[in-house]
């Protein structure tokens, strides 16, 4: 029997997604091995984790934004049935950074892991009610067969990651 | 009239050479990638019940539901505009782009824009309009129309599309692979994307509550069209709301399953706009987060016809549709030719009959409607439960009634004349009343036979009737199955615990009357008594052509001529599959419901009843096994029927087969592309035998080449029988006990 967490790691697999486990304490050393730069981001909202000093421009102009080869930006959910992440907008631009560059990589805590869509579609009417009301179930990169064959990368990146931050030990 | 049908046969025959092999390709990878996806989720058939009881509701409940969406969405900080027509829809939204001096437009994919030529409308307002989806891009660039539903733009190769672009952008580096042509197309769109004063989208599902639109994509396209322009223009049609966000739910888990096989898309965006993301201005150079630009969100819900059809009880099912194009995928035709033969202005395939007549007037319909030939195998594919053919059935009908254009509502009283109408076209009526015919050719064989074969009459039914002479006429037979039975001198069996009728459809009483027999003998040695009384047509043929108003006389006639039987506690095995299907299913829409409910009850295909006999502790010793079977061989290759397919009996038959001893292979493809008249048509002859091919190509590899060929339809067998070398057989002759009839 998987647990939870593998579940989402086998299908966060299974969409061409790479995943990076790590811990609270070990998370930016983990990010800088998984983010090529120039790297933009928004800022993590979660209060054990930041990306302050880890060379992520957390205030991209629109050049950056275009430059960039890297996003981070955290994700509210994880859904382990599908390998789907929950990405929300958020005024600082988190939609922008996990959407332009070539590379996104998305910070998943496991305590935000939930089993299905059932389940994450109760959350989210919860959220979306309480005001956080945008929000990409994104599952692996952008794709296209329109050009004859499937083809990664479109208008939206071509590589994507999961750094998921295990729960600290209790 | 044969002009008119020589001009269609050409034009599908061009259709089909230019666009066939991508639309093949593409279709059938899409409809195998669904049974595989649809099979990976366990709660399938739950989630079909719920995303069909939610769009029933909603619809119901839908002028309710559009107030709330336009409170939810003001209360956000949007604007909603209830248009009536495509012409208010486009002079609200060229308004607004002339307000904002719009120079650059970009749009994410969507049929309703299409539907009410958005585009050009913009184009005359002088601004800038992109396609930023590549499908619809590579039709913006070839100036094409959608062929497909989700993929609009399947029936370009990928040669085809590197031409066009070569050619249209004369690109530095000639483009060749699809890695090339996407990077190009990014690269371009992108620049137009920065560019862009306004980004106009659909909305897959628009939530009452939460005032939340949701868009299905797999590019990024749609987000960036939503996120960069400060302005956001969506337009959905009104039966894409919802009542909560909750219901979102099961259509996310159907969605992608049912229009491309993938579990779900890249993309499911669900955005209550204004969305929190700032607007980028690439001309600044500024933090972007520190732009403190408003922004600016429209709303456009569409009616355009839908409240019209809300309101028409027969195309009301069209509005649940959320337009995932499994329905085209599953259908043999379209995987053949694909959209463009199926016509209309804007939507294509199967369901586009409901959706043209409903918002471009029932003219628009009327070119494609015929490529439904009502086979059914949409019919459980459809993730919202849509009988689709009964859309179709019940627009030919309409049209053979040349009724007022956009009166959606006469069917009620179509349903209820003497007769069809004067001006009815003669095709119609000849392949309608083939119960007429049969019961004459047969009365007159084999004088009949001969006559109907001699090249004058060939050419003559060719041109008034429309009868192509390539297709083998079935030949009738002097004694029908029915008058066999009476002249026949077997002793009844006493004291019966099973007792059945066996149905004389039209094929199996003046046609094909051996399996008919064999279906006799069949049950008499399990044990059954058996009764072959006159029964009226089921009335299958008539309502193929649209003439619903004679197929209910003859459904009429038949629960008549049956309910003695049934009173009597007979059941009734039909040995036709179509047949079948209509006591099954289109009865309970042209009987009341005590008499449908009987006959559906009580009526089984005979295999099905065999099947049931076996089970309830029956010996089969008696019936014909692999190593007795008149030279059949032991190893088959059995096509089922389309209908009995999605009555899910395919089952039953190589059950019973292989009990027997039979090595039972089957096909996989949708169906053979018969299906009854459809196939004689002369506009549509090569059609067919194209679909056949498939079928034909499955039976012709290694693994099935040496076998016996068994079919259950009458179509499929003639198909068959036309495509391959081999004599095709019904299943009930192989295991029927030897008979001296
Ligand atoms: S009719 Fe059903 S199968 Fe066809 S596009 Fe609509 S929802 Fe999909």
């Amino acid at each position: 029997m998987q647990t939870q967490l593998e579940t989402f790691e086998t299908n966060l697999g299974s969409v061409r997604t790479g995943v990076t486990r790590t811990s609270p304490a070990a998370f930016q050393d983990v990010l800088g091995d998984v983010i090529d730069e120039p790297a933009i981001g928004a800022p993590i909202p979660f209060a054990e984790l930041s990306l302050e000093g880890t060379g992520v421009v957390l205030e991209p102009t629109p050049d950056q934004l275009r430059e960039a080869t890297c996003g981070v930006t955290a994700a509210a959910l994880g859904v382990a049935d599908y390998g789907t992440v929950v990405l929300e907008s958020t005024p600082a631009g988190a939609e922008l950074a996990g959407l332009f560059p070539d590379r996104h990589v998305v910070v998943v805590r496991e305590r935000d892991l939930v089993a299905d869509m059932a389940a994450a579609f109760e959350r989210l009417g919860e959220r979306f009610r309480d005001g956080n009301d945008d929000a990409v179930l994104a599952t692996g990169p952008s794709a296209t067969a329109d050009m004859g064959d499937l083809v990664h990368g479109v208008h939206g990146p071509r590589e994507t990651h999961a750094v998921i931050v295990e729960d600290a030990a209790e | 009239m044969a002009t008119d049908r020589s001009r269609t046969a050409d034009r599908i025959r061009r259709i089909m050479a230019a666009e066939g092999d991508s639309v093949e390709r593409n279709t059938r990878g899409f409809n195998e990638g669904r049974y595989d996806s649809v099979d990976r989720l366990e709660e399938y058939d739950a989630y079909k019940d719920r995303a069909r009881a939610i769009k029933e509701d909603a619809i119901e409940r839908l002028p309710e539901l559009i107030e709330r969406v336009r409170e939810t969405v003001e209360e956000n900080g949007g604007t909603v505009y209830l248009a009536d027509d495509a012409a208010d829809a486009n002079r609200y939204v060229r308004e607004l782009a002339r307000e904002r001096a719009a120079e650059t437009v970009v749009k994410s994919k969507s049929m309703t824009t299409e539907e009410i030529d958005l585009n050009e409308a913009l184009d005359a307002e002088g601004c800038d309009v992109w396609e930023t989806d590549l499908g619809e891009f590579v039709l913006q660039v070839a100036d094409e129309a959608p062929s497909h539903l989700v993929a609009p733009a399947i029936h370009q190769s990928r040669e085809e599309i590197a031409a066009l672009f070569n050619e249209y952008f004369d690109p530095d580096m000639e483009l060749e692979t699809a890695e090339e042509l996407t990077a190009f197309a990014r690269e371009y769109l992108g620049d137009r994307i920065e560019n862009a004063d306004i980004g106009v989208t659909g909305a897959n599902f628009v939530t009452a509550d939460t005032g939340t639109m949701a868009l299905v994509t797999s590019e990024g396209n749609a987000r960036k069209t939503v996120a960069v322009p400060d302005t956001h223009v969506a337009v959905a049609g009104v039966e894409k709301i919802v009542p909560t966000f909750e219901d979102l739910q099961p259509f996310v888990e159907l969605i992608a399953r049912s229009g491309t096989g993938q579990d779900i898309t890249s993309y499911v965006s669900l955005f209550s706009p204004p969305v929190a993301t700032p607007p980028v201005d690439f001309d600044d150079d500024g933090p972007i987060a520190d732009d403190p630009a408003d922004r600016d969100f429209h709303l456009v819900l569409l009616d355009n016809g839908r409240m019209d059809m809300r309101e028409d009880d027969q195309l009301r099912e069209t509005l649940y549709c959320i337009r995932c194009g499994a329905c085209s995928n599953s259908c043999a035709n379209f995987q053949s030719v694909g959209g463009h033969a199926f016509g209309g202005e804007t939507y294509s395939g199967g369901i586009a009959t409901g959706w043209e007549a409903g918002v471009h007037g029932r003219e628009s319909a009327d070119d494609f409607n015929d490529l439904c030939t009502g086979c059914s195998r949409c019919v459980n594919q459809c993730p919202v439960k849509i009988d689709i053919p009964w859309i179709n059935t019940v627009v030919r009908d309409r049209r053979n009634r040349g009724a007022e254009d956009g009166q959606l509502d006469f069917l009620v009283e179509g349903l209820t004349p003497d007769e069809e109408p004067a001006g009815m076209d003669l095709q119609k009526r000849f392949f309608g009343n083939f119960a007429t015919l049969a019961k004459l050719g047969s009365a007159t064989a084999p004088v009949s036979n001969w006559v109907a074969d001699t090249l004058p009459s060939r050419l003559a039914m060719e041109r008034v009737l429309g009868v192509d002479r390539r297709r083998d006429l079935p030949e009738f037979e002097r004694e029908t199955f029915v008058e066999w039975f009476r002249n026949r001198d077997v002793p009844r069996p006493v004291d019966a615990d099973y007792h059945a009728v066996v149905y004389p459809d039209l094929y199996t009483n003046y046609i094909r009357t051996d399996r008919g027999k064999a279906t006799v003998r069949t049950l008499e040695a399990l044990g059954v008594a058996v009764e072959v009384p006159e029964v009226a047509s089921s009335g299958r043929a008539p309502l193929s052509q649209g003439m619903i108003a004679t197929a209910e006389d003859h459904a009429r006639e038949v629960s008549a001529n049956l309910e003695p039987y049934l009173e009597a506690g007979y059941d009734v095995v039909a040995v036709e599959p179509s047949d079948l299907a209509m006591f099954r299913g289109e009865y309970e829409r042209l009987l009341d419901e005590r008499r449908s409910e009987t006959i559906a009850e009580r009526s089984y295909e005979v295999f099905e009843y065999v099947y049931g006999l076996l089970e309830n502790g029956v010996d089969p010793a008696s019936l014909s096994g692999a190593d007795d079977a008149g030279g059949a061989g032991s190893a088959l290759a059995y096509h089922s029927h389309c209908q009995q397919r999605t009555l899910e009996l395919e089952a039953y038959t190589t059950d019973v087969l292989e009990r027997l001893g039979y090595d039972v292979v089957t096909s996989d493809v949708e169906c053979c592309g018969m299906a009854g008249s459809f196939g004689y048509k002369s506009e549509y002859y090569e059609l067919s035998v194209d679909v056949g091919e498939r079928l034909k190509e499955q039976f012709e590899m290694p693994e099935a080449a040496d076998r016996t060929v068994v079919a259950s339809g009458t179509s499929c067998l003639e198909q068959l029988d036309g495509l391959l070398a081999r004599r095709p057989r019904h299943p009930i002759s192989l295991v029927a006990p030897d008979g001296s009839e």
